[in-house]
C-alpha cells in the first residue's frame, strides 16, 4: 500500500515535471538537449560538466589502477591506468578509451574513475549523459558503491549499478543492485531495451534513490523500481536491504572482457571510447 | 483526482502546442526552392504488392539462364496476414532456366526513401539453403544506387532480414525496390522454395557504427601510366545491427564522394574511376616532382577505410598480367607440363578484388603466349621494351638459399628459339609480403632477341612451393 502511494506520487510528479521540462526546452533551445526529469531531488549537490580540457579534475575524481584481484573480481582483461591515452577531458566530454595493447602483462588498457573520499552522498538523483562504445567484450558502467566498503566489505556495503551495457547488445542496457544474498551473478537487475535508438548514441542514465526505494531511468523513462520488497523474489530477508545505511560514492569505467559480456572477438573494433557529457548529482531540498 | 490530472494535461498540452508554434526554430524554404515530391511510401509487399510494376517480378535475362517461372504469391503461407511471396529455386538442369533472380520495380516515378534506414523483410526456406543475393537499388536502367548482401542463410522458421541503406540521403527518387538471385549452390543442386513477407523500407533507428570502405579497406599503392584509368573496386558499407552483429553491403560508387589529394597527378570521377592525368608538379619546398596522389572516399561524411596511392609514371607497357594495364592475349597462366614432371598447381585467381596469379606445390611453371596448339595468340614483340616488371609474394617462410628463376623465351618452340634467364635469390624475397622487381631485359643472359617473346618459365625446384605473382609487364621508361 505504501508502495502504491509512492508510485502514484512519483508518477504524477514525473508527468508534471516532464511537461515543464518539455516546455522549457522548446522555449529556450532550438536543439533540445535530452534533459532528465527531477522528481524530488532538485538541489544540484555535485556535478562535473567536463568543460576543462586535460586530465579530469583531481578534486572530483580519483582512479583505480591496475588489474585488481582476478580482473577486478570479474575476469576482466584490461589494465586500468590514468594515462591521457585512456582517460582525458576534451570537446566538453570525459573520454574513457579502451586500447588493445600490451601493457604490464595485460592485453588491453582502459580507465576507471571514482569519487571515493571526494564526494559521497546518501540518497538523491545520480545521472550521467553518456554515449557508450560498441562491440563484443565492451563493458561500460556507471555505478555506486557504499562508502563503508572498507569496513564492512562488498557486497555488505551495497552496490547500485545505474547503467551497465554489454557491447554485443547495442540496444540493451541494465540497472541493478547488489547486496548480501543478491550479488555477483545474482543481482536484482532489469534490462531496458531501446526501441529505435542504440546505446552508442547519447542517452541519460539515472537513478532516484530515497529511503527504501531506488528508481531507474533511461532518458525520461522510469523502467524499474527496486525496494526492500524486491528482495523477496531472491528469498533474501528484507533486513539485507543495505541502501539506507549511509552515503555511496560513484564510479565510471570501461572494462574489457570478463563475466558480463564475455571477451572481445575478432570483430571487436579497437580502440573504443565511452563518452560522458556530464555527471550530475541532486539532493533533496 | 483523475479529473484534475486530466485537466492539467490539457492545459499543459495547450501551452506546449502554443510554444511550439510560436517559438520553435524557423527554418523555412525560400520561394525559389521547388521541393521534390516523390512518393515516400516504404511498403513493397504486405499481403499484396504495393505500388510495384504490373508484373511485380522482372526477371534477369533468360538468356543468362534465369528461370522466369518460379515467382508466385502464395496464399497459404504468410508471416503476417494471408499471403507471401514464394520463390521456387530451380535445379541447374531445369530447361526453363537454372537459377532465379530479378527485381521489383516501383510503378511510378520512383520513391523518396530518405526517411528510412533499411530494407527489411521476413524470409523462410523449405530448407536451410543460402540465397546468393538480396538487395535493392537495381532498376534495370542506371542501377545507380545498387546495394547487395550476399550468401544469406535461410532458416526453416521466419527470420527478419535487414539490408541497411548505405546512405539514405542519396535515395530521393529510387525505383529499384528489391533484388534477389538464388541458385542451388548451397543445396548440391537440389531445388528448394523460400518465402518472403512484410517487405518494406523501414526507419529502424537501431543501426549504428557506419564504416564505409573502398578497395576492401586496404591501402593500396600503384604506379600507373599517364592516361590510364582504373575503377575503384570493392566498395562497401558496414553497419552494426541491433543484435550486435555487423552486416556489410556492397554498393555502387554513387554512394561515395571521392577525392584526389593531387589533381595534377590523378582525378577521380563520381563513378569511382581514377584517371592518371599527368606527371605532377614540382614541389616548391623540395624542388622535386611530386608525382603522388592519394585517392580517398567518403560516405555520408564518414571517411572510408582504404585508399589508393597513385604514382604517375610515363612508360610504354606491354602487359602480360596486371589490373593496371590492358593485358595482351595469352595462352595460359599455367602451361601444366605434367608429362614434363611439373608438380605446380594454380593459376590466375581473384584475391580481395585484385587479380593475382597463385601457384602451389611449385617446382616449375610456364606462362605461354606464343599460340599454343594453334590458338592464334601472337608472340610479343618487345623490341622497344627495356625492362620486365614483376611482383612476387612468397606464401611461406623464405630462406636465403631459396631461389626464383625467370626464364624468358623468344620464338618459343620454334627452330629459332633463344632463351635467357635471371635468378632472384631468397634473400631478395619476403615471406607473405609483396616485393616489386624491375629487371633490365639485358640482364637475361642469353636472350639475344626479343621480337617474338612467347613464354616465361618460372623455376624454383621446390625451394619455394607456394608463391603469388602480379603485375607482370614489359616496359620502357620514356
Amino acid at each position: 500500500m505504501k508502495n502504491r502511494i509512492l508510485n502514484t506520487k512519483i508518477k504524477s510528479g514525473l508527468i508534471y515535471s516532464l511537461l515543464c521540462v518539455g516546455i522549457m526546452v522548446l522555449i529556450t533551445n532550438c536543439d533540445p538537449d535530452e534533459t532528465q526529469t527531477v522528481a524530488q531531488f532538485n538541489n544540484l549537490s555535485w556535478h562535473d560538466e567536463f568543460e576543462v580540457d586535460g586530465a579530469p579534475n583531481s578534486a572530483m575524481w580519483t582512479y583505480d589502477i591496475g588489474i585488481g584481484d582476478n580482473g577486478w573480481g570479474n575476469n576482466e582483461l584490461q589494465y586500468y591506468t590514468s594515462r591521457p591515452e585512456n582517460v582525458v577531458v576534451e570537446d566538453g566530454m570525459l573520454k574513457i578509451t579502451a586500447i588493445q595493447e600490451s601493457f604490464e602483462g595485460s592485453g588491453y588498457t582502459s580507465a576507471r574513475l571514482l569519487t571515493k573520499g571526494l564526494f559521497e552522498q546518501q540518497y538523491g538523483r545520480f545521472e550521467a549523459r553518456m554515449k557508450l562504445p560498441y562491440g563484443k567484450g565492451m563493458w561500460p558502467a556507471f555505478w555506486l558503491l557504499g562508502s563503508n566498503i572498507d569496513e564492512v566489505s562488498w557486497p555488505f556495503c551495497g552496490e547500485i549499478d545505474v547503467m551497465e551495457n554489454g557491447g554485443s547488445n547495442p540496444t540493451i542496457v541494465s540497472g541493478a543492485v547488489h547486496g548480501p544474498g543478491y550479488s555477483g551473478g545474482n543481482p536484482i537487475k532489469k534490462e531496458y531495451a531501446f526501441e529505435n535508438s542504440r546505446a552508442d548514441e547519447f542517452h541519460i542514465y539515472g537513478i532516484e534513490w530515497g529511503p527504501s526505494y531506488i528508481n531507474f531511468y533511461v532518458d525520461d523513462v522510469l523502467y524499474n523500481q527496486i525496494t526492500p520488497e524486491s528482495l523477496d523474489a531472491k528469498d533474501v530477508d528484507r533486513s539485507n536491504w543495505v541502501f539506507d545505511n549511509g552515503p555511496f560514492y560513484m564510479l565510471i569505467n570501461l572494462a574489457v572482457g570478463g563475466n558480463f559480456d564475455g571477451n572481445p572477438n575478432a570483430d571487436t573494433v579497437f580502440p573504443q571510447t565511452m563518452y560522458v557529457d556530464y555527471v550530475r548529482v541532486f539532493s533533496a531540498n | 483526482m483523475k479529473n484534475i490530472k486530466l485537466k492539467h494535461w490539457r492545459t499543459a498540452l495547450a501551452i506546449f502546442g502554443l510554444m511550439v508554434i510560436t517559438i520553435s526554430c524557423e527554418r523555412g524554404f525560400s520561394d525559389d526552392v521547388e521541393l521534390a515530391t516523390f512518393n515516400p511510401n516504404g511498403e513493397i509487399f504486405t499481403d499484396i504488392p504495393i505500388g510495384l510494376n504490373d508484373s511485380v517480378f522482372i526477371s534477369f535475362d533468360p538468356a543468362t539462364g534465369a528461370n522466369v517461372e518460379g515467382f508466385d504469391v502464395d496464399n497459404d503461407v504468410a508471416f503476417e496476414g494471408s499471403s507471401s511471396i514464394r520463390i521456387d529455386v530451380p535445379t541447374p538442369n531445369d530447361p526453363e532456366g537454372g537459377y532465379i533472380g530479378g527485381i521489383f520495380k516501383d510503378r511510378g516515378a520512383g520513391r523518396d526513401l530518405t526517411g528510412y534506414d533499411a530494407l527489411t523483410f521476413w524470409a523462410k526456406g523449405s530448407t536451410t539453403a543460402t540465397v546468393g543475393t538480396f538487395g535493392f537499388g537495381t532498376d534495370f536502367a542506371e542501377n545507380k544506387y545498387a546495394v547487395e548482401i550476399n550468401d544469406v542463410e535461410l532458416s526453416t522458421t521466419w527470420k527478419k532480414i535487414i539490408i541497411p541503406i548505405p546512405d539514405p540521403s542519396k535515395l530521393v527518387q529510387e525505383k529499384g525496390m528489391f533484388l534477389f538471385a538464388a541458385g542451388t549452390q548451397s543445396t548440391n543442386g537440389v531445388g528448394f522454395t523460400f518465402w518472403m513477407d512484410e517487405m518494406r523500407f523501414e526507419k529502424l533507428g537501431t543501426l549504428g557504427q557506419p564504416r564505409p570502405a573502398i578497395l576492401g579497406g586496404q591501402d593500396q599503392t600503384a604506379q600507373i601510366n599517364i592516361g590510364t584509368s582504373l575503377p575503384l573496386s570493392n566498395l562497401t558499407q558496414t553497419y552494426n545491427l541491433p543484435n550486435g552483429l555487423d552486416v556489410t553491403t556492397s554498393c555502387t560508387p554513387a554512394y561515395f564522394d571521392f577525392e584526389t589529394s593531387n589533381p595534377f597527378v590523378a582525378s577521380v570521377d563520381e563513378g569511382g574511376v581514377v584517371t592518371v592525368d599527368g606527371p605532377g608538379e614540382i614541389d616548391p619546398e623540395t624542388g622535386l616532382v611530386d608525382n603522388t596522389s592519394v585517392i580517398t572516399g567518403y560516405m555520408g561524411g564518414v571517411l572510408a577505410s582504404g585508399s589508393l596511392t597513385v604514382q604517375s609514371v610515363d612508360i610504354d607497357v606491354i602487359s602480360i598480367f596486371s589490373d593496371l594495364y590492358a593485358n595482351v592475349p595469352v595462352d595460359n597462366y599455367n602451361g601444366f607440363y605434367f608429362d614434363g614432371f611439373q608438380t605446380t598447381l594454380g593459376g590466375a585467381i581473384e584475391e580481395n578484388g585484385n587479380n593475382i596469379i597463385d601457384y602451389t606445390e611449385m617446382n616449375f611453371v610456364a606462362i605461354e603466349f606464343y599460340g599454343r596448339e594453334g590458338s592464334g595468340v601472337p608472340p610479343v614483340d618487345a623490341s622497344d621494351m627495356t625492362q620486365l616488371h614483376i611482383d612476387i609474394r612468397v606464401n611461406e617462410t623464405v630462406d636465403p638459399s631459396d631461389f626464383f628463376r625467370i626464364e624468358l623465351f623468344n620464338n618459343f618452340t620454334t627452330g629459332n628459339q633463344v632463351a635467357g634467364s635471371f635468378t632472384i635469390s631468397g634473400s631478395e624475397l619476403l615471406s607473405n609480403e609483396w616485393v616489386e622487381f624491375d629487371i633490365p631485359l639485358s640482364s637475361f643472359a642469353g636472350l639475344s632477341a626479343q621480337d617474338a617473346l612467347g613464354a616465361f618459365i618460372f623455376v624454383t625446384d621446390g625451394t619455394i612451393a607456394n608463391v603469388s605473382l602480379d603485375n607482370i609487364y614489359f616496359f620502357n621508361e620514356n
